[in-house]
Parts: structure tokens; sequence; C-alpha cells
């Protein structure tokens, strides 16, 4: 006869808690469960939103810009401008063939009109891989530049999903003619709508792309505003970059340790830290609803010891008769856990109907939303909180248990 | 159980609580001696040291001083669940409020002294089933302590006690709660019981019970004062 058998036995035929307790005690574990459980979900919603705008700028880039040097080098002195032009994106193409993507930028503030409606437009002049990696993907109907396109420097323009609802309101703005500094440009497609997190000069979404051989000739520019590289495997990036100033040192005439003269936003490096952030704020969360859910497990603990006091003639009864310690412990421990399971999967099943019905709400169009996301559960939430509810059950049962062993039968048996 | 019948044997038992304080000394040197098929009723006035007594008899605690064998085993330096272990094979327990676990039924009760003792189920229900229509409460198998009357509550209760076929039947006050009637009753089941050849310590202030036990030992003041056969 097995332990196992006497202890499951005894649970079973012990008296229950009364009905309003075990209902109260049920609902707060649950209660509990679900503030764990809604609060690591906005957190991991919040993780994968911030994740997927911070990826809508582009995966796996670096912004280099131009600027001036701060160590003298090879006899040249400190504080000369570093120009690099537009031909020099093809220099680096070529000395650099692991890059995923290369590409310059111009960037011009100009007046853009169509009918009767004129804007202030920054007119951004790059090359055709930006589409691809600056993630600039058209809605159907519309394209992005081409290489022909820069090739035969075309008057073609890529528009901002709102600045080209500022211009064309209701209108397709496909196939039409934009004037821009009084030139007329084609306009070939229109941004999908993305929200976008991290940005440089100002979102993509009000910016107009135009190919970068056309911008110099229209606007008589040679300096690059900016320089994008884009690499294949993050882990590669800062090789890549110490690659790059070692390449285009010499070539400008800075020292590659100099990092004043070309300042590097790496989104890879800046990827990380958010990483990491987040991390923090989804622990902090986990911590919140842990704590939440503690005082869950007080509530059972104290149901129990009360239990183990109205029960303390029973247990000395079943002492006298012959009970082991751990047969009078055990199914205490049970009991306990029971109640924080039962509550735990009540917990669970109503934070996933919650989560559930937030996917309904449409985040899209709100600002607010588009930025925290939509409470999201995963198999890692779910298994943290099933072990912390494991945890607090075995000890909310644990502790009362050791009470109820240690009832001294003698004294419990004589009297009324 | 060694060959001359000796089922308990008690020498120089002391049992002093310690409340902090004061010490009070409930036993102080009690000599006893109880052999296989007595009938024992151990009186004397409260305060007397009965109760102290009964607990070390029964194992419920542990002697402070002396040499107590329950059926030739030395019950001094065990643990907890060694003395739990000896209750449930050697001693019957018959209380004055019955004791009975309240939620479940009669045949529960009679059998959580055989599932402690490990025995398997179909056994402990069968054995239970005859104890109880041993002691006349055949139609009360299925019904809870709360809907039996005293009388019926106790033989419940020695139904219970009887479940691992003990060495010794320890009953404190048995019929302290009873009506006279229920009372007679269960004095006459002790008696058949004793007739069967069964060894009893009865606890108990009347006087009509211990009058009729084999042998009377008198307690006063945590002393053994007067031991005689009836």
């Amino acid at each position: 006869m097995s332990d196992l058998h006497i202890i499951y036995t005894l649970f079973a035929s012990s008296a229950r808690l009364q009905r309003k307790r075990a209902y109260l005690t049920i609902a707060a574990i649950a209660w509990g469960t679900v503030a764990i459980l809604m609060l690591l979900a906005f957190g991991e919603g919040l993780r994968r939103q911030l994740d997927k705008n911070r990826r809508s700028t582009g995966e796996n880039l670096a912004v280099i810009w131009p600027s001036e040097t701060s160590k003298p080098y090879k006899g040249l002195p400190a504080g000369r401008a570093i120009r690099p032009r537009v031909n020099d994106i093809d220099f680096i193409r070529e000395r650099m063939p692991e890059l995923r993507a290369v590409h310059g930028e111009m960037q011009i503030w100009r007046p853009a009109v169509y009918g009767r409606t004129t804007k202030n437009l920054r007119v951004i002049g790059t090359n055709w891989v930006y589409g691809e990696s600056r993630k600039h993907y058209p809605q159907a109907g519309g394209r992005f530049i081409t290489p022909d396109d820069e090739a035969q420097r075309r008057r073609v323009i890529f528009l901002g999903d709102e600045i080209a609802k500022d211009l064309f309101h209701d209108e397709d703005p496909v196939g039409k003619t934009l004037l821009v500094a009084n030139s007329p440009y084609l306009v070939i497609g229109v941004m999908q709508p993305k929200t976008q997190m991290g940005m440089y000069g100002g979102p993509d979404k009000n910016h107009a792309v135009i190919p970068i051989t056309t911008f110099r000739a229209q606007f008589g520019r040679e300096r690059l505003n900016q320089i994008v590289i884009a690499v294949e495997d993050p882990a590669t990036m800062k090789s890549e970059l110490r690659k790059m100033n070692e390449l285009l040192g010499p070539k400008f005439g800075y020292d590659p340790e100099d990092d004043r003269a070309m300042p590097t936003w790496d989104m890879v490096k800046s990827a990380e830290v958010n990483r990491k952030i987040l991390l923090g704020i989804q622990l902090f969360l986990g911590i919140v609803g842990a704590l939440t859910l503690i005082i869950g497990g007080v509530g059972v603990a104290n149901i129990m010891y009360a239990v183990v006091k109205e029960r303390t003639r029973e247990i000395g009864v079943k002492m006298a008769l012959g009970a082991k310690r751990r047969w009078i412990i055990f199914p205490f421990v049970a009991e306990g856990l029971v109640y924080t399971l039962i509550g735990g999967a009540l917990g669970i099943t109503i934070a996933t109907l919650i989560v559930a019905a937030l996917s309904f709400v449409p985040i899209e169009n709100n600002r607010v939303l588009s930025f925290l996301g939509r409470p999201t559960l995963s198999p890692m939430i779910g298994v943290a909180t099933s072990a912390i509810l494991g945890v607090i059950g075995l000890l909310a049962g644990y502790f009362p248990a050791r009470r109820a062993a240690s009832v001294d039968p003698a004294a419990t048996l004589r009297y009324e | 159980m060694n060959g001359n019948g000796t089922i308990i044997h008690m020498a120089g038992i002391k049992k002093v609580y310690d409340t902090g304080k004061v010490k009070v000394e409930a036993l102080k040197g009690v000599d006893l001696e109880i052999h296989k098929g007595e009938m024992v009723a151990i009186v004397g006035p409260s305060g007397s040291g009965k109760s102290t007594l009964m607990n070390l008899l029964g194992c419920l605690d542990t002697p402070s001083e002396g040499q107590y064998e329950l059926g030739g085993e030395n019950v001094a330096g065990v643990t907890r669940d060694q003395l739990a272990e000896i209750r449930n094979r050697r001693v019957g327990f018959v209380f004055q409020n019955f004791n009975l676990l309240p939620h479940i039924t009669s045949l529960e009760n009679v059998e959580m002294p055989m599932l402690f003792g490990g025995m398997p189920v179909r056994e402990r229900r069968d054995r239970a089933t005859e104890l109880l229509n041993r002691v006349g409460l055949e139609d009360r198998v299925d019904h809870k302590p709360t809907e039996l009357s005293g009388g019926q509550m106790q033989r419940v209760a020695i139904a219970r006690a009887l479940a691992m076929d003990p060495d010794i039947i320890l009953a404190d006050e048995p019929t302290g709660n009873l009506d006279t009637s229920s009372g007679g009753d269960i004095m006459s089941i002790f008696t058949d019981l004793w007739k069967q050849g069964r060894t009893l310590v009865i606890i108990t202030h009347d006087p009509a019970l211990a009058s009729r036990a084999s042998r009377v030992v008198e307690i006063r003041d945590g002393v053994v004062v007067r031991d005689h056969a009836n």
C-alpha cells in the first residue's frame, strides 16, 4: 500500500472549505493570475510592437553623417570637413561587396504644387536600393525608383503616405504630375503606411524620394548628407563599420579611429540596447504581477491556517489512529495547491479571453496603440505564470500543513 | 508480546510538564504491569495523573523518565512516526467524546486505522463492515457521525478501536457522555470483549464501570496508591 494511496484517500475524504471561503480564495488567486498575465501580455505586446516599429525603418542599418575631423591625420589639422560625393557610393559598393546595400542620401526642402495645393516638401535624393533597405514599399498600383530611373535621371517621385494625402487629398497620386521647385515630376508610387520608431531627418511618411542622379542635376548638389549601409548579419555590423572607416579614412584624410569625423548611428547596437530596456520593463511587469499573485497566495495560506485550526481535533484523531507526519502534511499541501491551481486555471482562462477580445480592437489608426501594441500571450508567459502559481500554491499549503503536523494529539483529544 | 503474557510493563515512569516557569510533576514514578486478558480500571480523582498515564499508555506522549514496554516493544526514544505506527498496530482508543471524524461515514471511520496500517481497500471494507455488524450497527454503515446517537457513535468508536486487532484497548471515560442505558450497552460490549480474551484498560470515574473490571488501579497525586483484583 503506497503512501500515495493513503495521502490521496485522506485528501479525498477530508472536509472541504465552506463554499464562500473557497470561492473567495479561488477568486483571489484568479485575480492575481489575471494581473500577472495581463501585465506580461502587455509587456510582450509592447516588445513585439516596438520591435516591429523599429524594423519599419529598415533592418541591420547604420546611418553615417559625414562631419568634421577632431584629430590631426597625416599632417592634416583637426577640424577639416569630410565631404563624400554621390560617386563615392559606388566606391564603397565596389570595395565592400559583402554589404547587403549601400546608399547615399541628399536632402532639400522645396515647395511642391498640385492643383491649388502647395506644400513645403522634404525631398530626398537617393539610390534605388533605398526602397528595399529603408522599407519604402509602394501601395498597390505604384512602384519605387528603379535602376533605370537612376541611370537616366528621370524626374520621377515616390511620396510618403501622409504627404501624398496632404497634396492629393482623395485623388490617386500615381500617374499625376507634381511640380517640385517648378519642375514637373511624375508620381510613381506612394509608400504603404507604417508605424516608424527610429528616424533621422523626419518621418518617412512626410517626405518624397527622387533618384539621386535627378537630385544632383536638379539642385546642383554633390555632397551627401548621409551614407547608409545595410549588412546581412547584424553580428558583422561593428566590423563592417570599422572596415568602412579604414577604407574612407585614407581617401578623405581622417583617422579611422576618429569617431567625430563620421558620426554613426548603428541601429544594430541601439536595437540591442532597446532589447535590454524592454527585457527590464518585462521583468518589472512580471515582478509587479507576481507580487499581486503572492497576495493571493497569502490569502490561500491564511485560509489554510484557519482550516488547520478548525480541524485540530480531526488531525489529533488521525494521529492517534496512527497517521504519520507526511500523511497529515501532504493532504493539506494538496488542498492549498488545488485551490491555487483552480484559481490559476480560471485566471488563465479569463486573461486569454481578454487578450483574444483585445485582438479585435484595431490599432493601426490609433496613435497610442500603434506604439503600445496589443497584449500578447506567449508560451513563455504561460510557463512562467504556471511555475509561479505552482510555487505559491505549494508554499501556501506547506506552511499551514507544517503547523498541522505539529499538533499534539494528547492535548487535542480529551476535551471538547 | 513476551512469553509470560505481559502487555504493558511500566517501571519508574515519571512525567514532568515544563510550563516555562513551573515544572509540574504529573507522574512521580509509576510501576504498572498489565497482562494479556486483563480488564483494568484506572480510577482516581481529577488531577491525579490519570490522563497523563492514559497518554503514556496510548503512546500519545512519551515519559520524561522510566521504562515503558508495550507488547515487548520499548517505546522510549522512538520518533514521532514510529510512535504513530506503534499506536496504529498496538493500541485501540475509545474516547469520552468519541472523536469520530465528522464528515465521513461510520464505515470510513472504522477503515481509517486500517488505511494507516496499509491494508488493501477490499480487505479494509470487509473488515470494517464485519466490525460494525459486531457492535450492532449493520444498518448505520453509511451514516455520518452527526446522524448517530451518542451510544451509536461510541459503538463506531469501539469498532474502530478493534480495526487493527490491537494488543490493548484503551478507553478514556467511555461512558462519560452517555445516558445510563447506552452507557450500560457500552459496558456490556467491553465485558464481552474481555470475555473474548482482549486486554482492556479503562480510565473512569464511574464506580459501576470500575466494578466490572477484573482489577482496579487507583492513582492519586501521580503515584499508584492501590492495585487490587476485583
